[in-house]
């Protein structure tokens, strides 16, 4: 198949096609990070942006060092150092970075919708890199490279999401994206941290961690994100780590051959004790090296991987 | 100066729905002449004496004056947006000949000035009428009691502290007690805020677009709230731009036991649902939120069996600066003044109410609520609605008399409309004569 897409904003919107398309073209580009030189000419002269009008360091970098491995000019916008501190309107920024014609604008921002709306006002590719509660493709994207990377394929498979569901974007969108590829996904947490309606989007709740993890392929931990927290979500965290944590008790409930993962940055001893984040069940740092090579799967689809292949 | 309004259907709620000519004299109704066969038409001639405007309503409908009891003129203080000006334009072309200011402008209308300032403005452009309400507590502080005493004398109708609720049960009490013996209408803006917290209706569509949801009882734990201190204090109160199905339950139980609560509801919560913020549309944003299909059901029936009195657009005008922006940092409120006649009719269509119940919930019965008259009777001031209820056109934005364009329904195709307005026997909007 072709791609055809300018953004890509949510799981939701991608086809299951489109998804496996991306990860194929991940796995091709993942041997270029293990060359001794690690750059390829695919992308040179093309410009990419990245804005973040949100903290990050990981996906920041993911994405730079993506760029970079493929030759692009890659240029990284801080909220701080943005107009926007100056009252510059989101719209207007990014109307202000159109004008200098990048090819690629890359956005993480606290409001969810955010990058939707840049996609509909400018006319260069937009890539989600998080909104807000949203969404937050490249994650679950690399989520299901790794888990396709250790397991071969997404049919049967029983995906657990632990945690924050309700302020969790890599919930969202690893809920949609895993479903859409076959697999079954339930979701566990403080009731208080479990969205409305969130049967609705195709995953069941489990009434505690231990229902959630037996029988699971996939396990994915969430950050317990403080910086989000609203007041009385939950009391303690070392009450949310007796009660929700995975630590090594429940780790004997777990298939011989699960997988754990984990967006990062993790908690230690909060939701994920030590002996699960370094354990033999952990991929949490395949999920880091595989994030580079399906970043540079994005741009290469959108830069220009569509164009040459017309050509080729 | 007569006007005749000839050939048309004259429904005014309660009192008659029949063919009939209305006759006007300075200002005032001097004679409704029934005809006896509606199939023949009074014979229609427009040659009459120099000093007589007939109006040819025929297969048109003639209604009392639309009274819409809750909107938001952003004069003084945020001219960009609207002014009394362009807000009564806007009102007489959606057919409304009277509308209540909210007091949320800056300043604050919290005194006599400001609420002599409107009536002045309004008195100028000579349009539909400003009913001014005053603010409940002073600077909308929720702090102390702003001068009701003052505000009446000045013109005000009615109190309220819309935009913000009144969170202290306290002062909301006093403000029933004190309001009832100066004699202004309390209107309550329902809104329990350590609860609502959010930017969209909490549900499903809240989950999927990851948007901090507000939940239904952010409303309805106040409206049960407010109907408890009416019955405390015997005075009655009014509940604004009523958006769920709990609310709607907590207002019938209430008036069953024969409590004094009314309540309005707007045309966008009987129209649409959450499933309208779906892609991050800020057009669809306002406070309280849009629902889901059974509270907009529910608002619906409410209007039906008479739970809900009123239609009123709280017409609240943004301009893009306000709108085109991130979904979150988005201001509250759509524009509903040009829209609000169409959107009711359709409950009409649907079957849902009566033509003489929508025009009761759009003009007796606020009119009622505020103490103002209304209605199609000799001797009464010729406040009257001409509308064309089989017109079909498509909704423009940006052709609104509105200053500004924050609506959801730009583009629709609308079905009936106001054809002329007439305010105290003036006419103050004829389509035929509009650009």
């Amino acid at each position: 198949m072709q791609w055809t897409k300018k953004d890509v904003l949510d799981i939701e919107s991608l086809s299951a096609e489109e998804i496996g398309l991306i990860l194929d073209t991940a796995f091709g580009l993942k041997e270029i990070s293990e060359r001794p030189i690690k750059k390829v000419p695919t992308l040179r002269g093309q410009t990419i942006v990245l804005f973040f009008m949100e903290p990050s360091t990981r996906t920041r970098i993911s994405f730079d060092i993506a760029a970079k491995r493929l030759s692009a000019d890659c240029v990284a916008i801080a909220a701080a150092s943005s107009s926007i501190v100056k009252g510059e309107t989101l719209i207007d920024t990014a109307r202000n970075l159109e004008a200098m014609n990048p090819d690629i604008v890359v956005i993480r921002h606290s409001s969810a919708g955010a990058p939707h709306m840049l996609a509909r006002s400018l006319d260069v590719s937009v890539i989600n890199a998080g909104d807000g509660m949203h969404a937050h493709p490249t994650q679950a994207l690399l989520d299901m490279m790794t888990v396709r990377e250790k397991k071969g394929g997404f049919a049967g498979l029983n995906v657990a999401i632990i945690g924050d569901i309700t302020h969790s974007r890599v919930a969202r969108s690893n809920i949609a994206g895993f479903i859409k590829m076959g697999s079954a996904v339930r979701v566990a947490g403080p009731a208080t941290m479990i969205p409305p309606g969130i049967e609705r989007l195709g995953a069941s709740v489990a009434g505690n961690v231990e229902e959630a993890i037996t029988g699971a392929d996939v396990i994915i931990m969430l950050r317990i994100q403080k910086e989000r927290q609203r007041r009385f979500l939950f009391p303690t965290e070392r009450e949310y780590s007796v009660q929700y944590g995975l630590n090594a008790a429940r780790l004997g409930l777990l298939k011989s051959d699960a997988l754990i993962m984990h967006p990062g940055p993790i908690n230690r001893g909060v939701e994920i004790s030590p002996e699960a984040a370094d354990g033999p069940f952990s991929v949490i740092l395949d999920q880091v090296t595989n994030g580079v090579a399906l970043r540079m799967a994005l741009f290469y689809l959108l830069a220009g991987g569509a164009r040459h292949a017309d050509t080729d | 100066m007569q006007i005749q309004i000839k050939g048309g259907r004259v429904i005014d709620p309660g009192v008659m729905d029949t063919p009939a000519d209305i006759f006007i004299e300075d200002g005032r109704i001097a004679k409704i002449e029934t005809r006896r066969n509606d199939s023949e038409p009074a014979p229609f001639t427009d040659s009459g004496p120099e000093d007589v405007t007939v109006i040819d309503a025929r297969g048109l409908l003639v209604v009392p004056g639309l009274v819409d009891m809750h909107v938001h003129l952003r004069d003084p203080g945020q001219e960009y947006k609207e002014t009394v000006e362009t807000g009564s334009r806007a009102a007489a072309a959606g057919g409304f000949t009277a509308v209540c200011c909210m007091p949320n402008t800056s300043p604050v209308n919290d005194s006599a000035a400001i609420t002599s300032y409107i009536l002045d403005r309004a008195a100028r452009c000579g349009l539909v009428r400003v009913y001014p309400v005053g603010a409940i507590s002073a600077g909308l502080s929720g702090e102390q009691l702003a001068q009701y005493g003052d505000l009446k004398s000045a013109g005000a109708v009615a109190v309220s502290d819309d935009g913000k609720p009144v969170s202290d049960a306290q002062l909301m009490r006093r403000a029933l007690e004190y309001a009832s013996g100066i004699g202004l209408a309390v209107i309550s803006h329902c809104e329990e805020l350590s609860l609502a917290g959010g930017v969209m209706n909490e549900g499903e569509v809240s989950t999927r677009l990851g948007l901090p949801g507000i939940p239904n009882a952010a409303e309805s734990v106040m409206v049960m709230r407010d109907i408890a201190l009416s019955e405390l204090t015997g005075v009655p109160v009014h509940i604004a731009h009523v958006s769920t199905s709990e609310s709607v339950e907590a207002i019938r139980a209430a008036k069953a036991r024969g409590a004094a609560v009314t309540a309005e509801t707007a045309p966008h919560y009987f129209t649409l649902t959450d499933e309208a913020v779906n892609s991050y549309d800020t057009h669809a944003k306002m406070n309280p939120p849009l629902r889901t299909e059974k509270d907009r059901l529910a608002v619906a029936a409410a209007l039906a069996d008479g739970t809900i009195d009123a239609i009123a657009t709280d017409h609240a005008p943004h301009s893009q600066i306000e709108k085109e922006v991130e979904f979150d940092l988005a201001a509250n409120g759509i524009t509903g003044l040009e829209t609000a006649l169409a959107l009711g009719l359709r409950l009409v269509e649907e079957d849902v109410l009566s033509l003489e119940q929508l025009f009761a919930a759009m003009s007796k019965n606020p009119a009622k609520i505020i103490g103002k008259p209304c209605g199609l009777e000799v001797g009464q001031a010729a406040d009257i609605t001409i509308i064309d209820l089989s017109a079909k056109y498509l909704y423009s934005a940006a052709k609104d008399r509105s200053k500004s364009r924050n609506t959801p329904f730009d583009g629709r195709e609308l079905k009936g409309r106001a054809v002329y307005t007439l305010v105290d026997g003036s006419i103050v909007f004829d389509l035929s004569k509009d650009t």
